[in-house]
C-alpha cells in the first residue's frame, strides 16, 4: 500500500483547519498590521502555507528518513567522505546545555567553559597539522579552503609579491579550483603521472614567479600518498609559492606525518570526517584552518586566546582578512571534533588512521578481481576501482553496479571521480567497520558484476525512489511546488 | 566534412579549417564522437559570445553531462565569429550528428602556428585507442 505521508509532499497532504498547536487568547490589545506596517510592506494574501496536525509532520518525516540510508543503518563506502560511524557519546557531550545553550552574545567571562574548549582544540588541531596557528571559523572544508586562500592572498600583497596563479593537480577535488577562483586566483592544471602522483616535470614546468599557491591533497583522491611530496614542497617554496594541503583525507595519515612537517604552509581540517561529525545530510560541517607562523597574522578574526588564566576573543589583529563566519563558527561540530580527540588521544588517534588503512587495504584485496584498481594493489584509506572492463565487455557502468549496491542494502561508493580513472568507483571504508561488514560488501559486488546487464540498467528495484531520469533531472528541473489548479 | 578529414586537439576538439571569400582562414570547432561517447548524457553547454578573442588552448566554452563539468579548449588563435547557439536548447544535436549541425563555434584565425599541433585523423584514432587500453 502506498503511505501517502511518506510520498506526498507537506503541501499536498494539507487540510484546511488541521494544527499542531492553538494559541490562547491575546491578552494585550491587538493592533491591526496595517496600522504598525507600511504598505508596501505588506503582503496582497497570506502565504500559501500547509495546514497539518503535529502527528502528519512527524510522520512526513521520520517516513522519509526511512527510505534514506545513513551511516548508522548501512555500511557507507562513500569514497572521499569518510562517512565512519558518529560515536553516540558525542552527541550527547555536545548537547549539553552547559555548551548547547549558550549565546553567542553572552558576555566572555560567562562562556569560560567554551571558550577554554575552543582554545584547546585551536592547539590540538596546531599539532596535529604541525603548523603554528588555527583558525576554527570556517564552516566547511571549501570555505576552508577559501579563507586560507584569502589568508594567502593577504600576506602576498603585504610582502609586495604580485602572484596570481594556483596550481592544482588533475585529480584533485572540484572545491580546489573554485576556491582558488572565488580568492581571486587564475589556476592551471598539473598532470598526474601514469602512477597517479604528480608528474614533476609538468609542475616544474608550471612553475614560475606568478605562482601564489600549489594545492595538494595528500593522501590524493586515488588514496595514494605522494611521496615525492618533500620534493614537491621544495619545489615550490624554491620559486616562491605557498604549499596547501587539501585536508579532505587526513583519516589516512592521523598522528603518523604532519601536513607542517611535510612542507605544507597551510592546510584545512574536515571535522565533519576525520573527526566523525555526523554529515551527509547537507551539514553542518567545519573548516578549521592551521597556518604556518608568517601566515598567521592575516587569520580571520577574533582567534580564541588566553590571557593566564582567562580565555578571550582577540580582535587585536590589525593584518587579520577579517571574519569569514559569524561568532565562533559552527560550535556544535568543533565540540564534537574536542570530544573525539579528547576521546582518542594521540596514540588512538594514530590507530584510527592504521585501520582505517587496513580496512581499505583488505578490501582492495577483496575487489580487485571483480573490478580492476588501476592504480595498483596498495592504497591508504580509499581506492578507485574501475568498471571499465564490464562496460566494454557486457555495457554495465559503474552508475549501474552503484545502484545495484543500494539493493543489496549498501550506500554506492562515490562514482565517476576523481575524472582520471574511468567508470570509477571510489571506496572507502573507514576504520569502524568490521571484517564481517567488509566481506559482505565484496561478496554484494562479485554477485553483482555477474548479474544479467537488463536487471543492473534498471537497479536499483527495492528502493522507495527507482532510478531517475538524471538529463530530465538537470535539464528540466522542478524545484518548487505549484497548486494544482483546481 | 567527414571525420576522416579533420583534425584534432589532443584534448578531443576537432577542427575543420576553410578559407572564406577574404582569404581569411575560418576554423569550426566542435567535439569528437568518441568525447561525446565518453562524457555520456549531456545536460548543459555554455558557449561564449561571438566576438570574443581566444588564444590557443584557451578555454571557450564548458560542457556539463551527468558524469562531469569539461572545459572545451580552442584548439587556435583567433576571433570567435559565428557560435552554435542553437545547441542550448537542443543539445541532442550534438550527440546525433558531432561533425555537422554539432558544431560548436568557428573562428577567425589570426595565428596559425597552433594547426601544426593539431593530430590528423590516424594520430586521434590512436589517442584514443591509447586512452581505452590505460584502463
Amino acid at each position: 500500500m502506498r503511505n501517502e505521508q511518506a510520498a506526498d509532499l507537506l503541501f499536498a497532504q494539507s487540510r484546511p483547519g488541521c494544527r499542531a498547536v492553538r494559541m490562547p487568547e491575546c491578552d494585550v490589545p491587538a493592533e491591526a498590521v496595517e496600522s504598525l506596517l507600511p504598505r508596501s510592506a505588506l503582503a496582497d494574501r497570506p502565504p500559501d502555507l500547509p495546514e497539518l496536525t503535529e502527528p502528519d509532520v512527524v510522520r512526513h518525516f521520520v517516513n522519509l528518513s526511512t527510505q534514506n540510508m545513513s551511516v548508522d543503518g548501512n555500511f557507507y563506502p562513500l569514497g572521499s567522505c569518510t562517512m565512519k560511524y558518529n560515536p553516540k557519546r558525542n552527541e550527547a557531550l555536545a548537547s549539553l546545555e552547559g555548551l548547547a545553550g549558550l549565546h553567542p552574545y553572552q558576555r566572555s567571562e560567562t562562556i569560560q567553559g567554551m571558550l577554554a574548549l575552543l582554545h584547546s582544540l585551536q592547539e590540538m588541531l596546531g599539532e596535529i597539522a604541525g603548523l603554528d596557528a588555527v583558525s576554527l571559523q570556517p564552516a566547511a572544508g571549501a570555505h576552508g579552503e577559501m579563507t586560507a586562500l584569502f589568508v594567502a592572498a593577504a600576506f602576498l600583497r603585504d610582502t609586495g609579491q604580485n602572484r596570481d596563479v594556483v596550481l592544482i593537480p588533475d585529480g584533485a577535488h572540484g572545491t580546489n579550483p573554485a576556491s582558488a577562483a572565488m580568492a581571486g586566483f587564475r589556476t592551471l592544471e598539473v598532470k598526474s603521472t601514469a602512477a597517479g602522483l604528480v608528474d614533476l616535470g609538468d609542475l616544474a614546468a608550471k612553475l614560475d614567479e606568478r605562482t601564489a599557491v600549489f594545492m595538494i591533497t595528500n593522501p590524493n583522491t586515488l588514496g595514494l600518498f605522494d611521496r615525492q611530496i618533500g620534493e614537491i614542497a621544495e619545489m615550490v617554496h624554491a620559486s616562491g609559492g605557498l604549499v596547501y594541503l587539501d585536508g579532505a583525507n587526513m583519516n589516512a595519515i592521523l598522528g603518523i606525518a604532519r601536513p607542517g612537517d611535510f612542507g605544507a604552509d597551510m592546510m584545512h581540517f574536515n571535522p565533519h570526517k576525520t573527526f566523525s561529525g555526523p554529515h551527509g545530510g547537507g551539514g553542518p560541517g567545519a573548516g578549521p584552518i592551521a597556518v604556518a607562523g608568517k601566515l598567521a597574522p592575516y587569520l580571520p578574526a577574533p582567534l580564541v586566546a588566553k590571557r593566564g588564566d582567562h580565555y578571550t576573543l582577540d580582535f587585536d589583529r590589525p593584518k587579520s582578512i577579517g571574519r569569514v563566519r559569524s561568532f565562533f563558527g559552527n560550535t556544535g561540530v568543533l565540540v564534537r571534533t574536542y570530544c573525539y580527540l579528547r576521546t582518542h588521544g594521540p596514540e588512538g588517534l594514530r590507530r584510527v588512521a592504521e585501520n582505517a588503512v587496513l580496512n581499505a587495504n583488505y578490501l582492495l584485496s577483496r575487489v580487485k578481481d571483480c573490478l580492476p584498481v588501476p592504480h595498483g594493489d596498495r592504497c591508504m584509506h580509499e581506492f578507485v576501482a574501475s568498471a571499465q572492463k564490464l562496460k566494454a565487455e557486457r555495457g554495465v557502468t559503474a552508475m549501474d553496479v552503484a545502484k545495484r549496491l543500494l539493493d543489496y542494502g549498501f550506500h554506492a561508493p562515490t562514482v565517476y571521480f576523481p575524472l582520471i580513472v574511468r567508470e570509477a568507483l571510489m571506496i572507502e571504508p573507514t576504520e569502524t567497520e568490521g571484517k564481517a561488514t567488509l566481506d559482505s560488501f565484496a561478496e554484494a559486488l562479485q554477485r553483482i558484476v555477474a548479474e544479467d546487464a537488463g536487471l543492473l540498467h534498471d537497479a536499483p528495484h527495492t528502493t522507495a525512489v527507482c532510478r531517475p531520469d538524471e538529463v530530465r533531472a538537470a535539464r528540466q528541473s522542478i524545484l518548487k511546488w505549484t497548486a494544482p489548479s483546481m | 566534412m567527414t571525420p576522416e578529414e579533420l583534425l584534432y586537439r589532443k584534448t578531443h576538439e576537432w577542427v575543420a579549417v576553410e578559407t572564406d571569400a577574404t582569404g581569411a582562414k575560418i576554423a569550426t570547432v566542435g567535439i569528437s564522437a568518441f568525447a561525446l561517447e565518453a562524457l555520456t548524457d549531456l545536460v548543459y553547454i555554455d558557449l561564449p559570445e561571438a566576438g570574443r578573442k581566444v588564444s590557443a588552448g584557451e578555454p571557450f566554452g564548458e560542457v556539463e553531462s551527468v558524469k562531469a563539468v569539461s572545459d572545451l579548449y580552442s584548439p587556435v588563435a583567433g576571433e570567435i565569429i559565428e557560435v552554435n547557439s542553437a545547441l542550448t536548447d537542443q543539445l541532442e544535436g550534438l550527440s546525433e550528428d558531432p561533425y555537422g549541425k554539432g558544431w560548436l563555434v568557428k573562428i577567425r584565425i589570426s595565428d596559425e602556428a597552433a594547426l601544426s599541433e593539431l593530430l590528423d585523423y590516424a594520430a586521434y584514432q590512436k589517442q584514443c585507442q591509447e586512452e581505452m587500453a590505460d584502463d
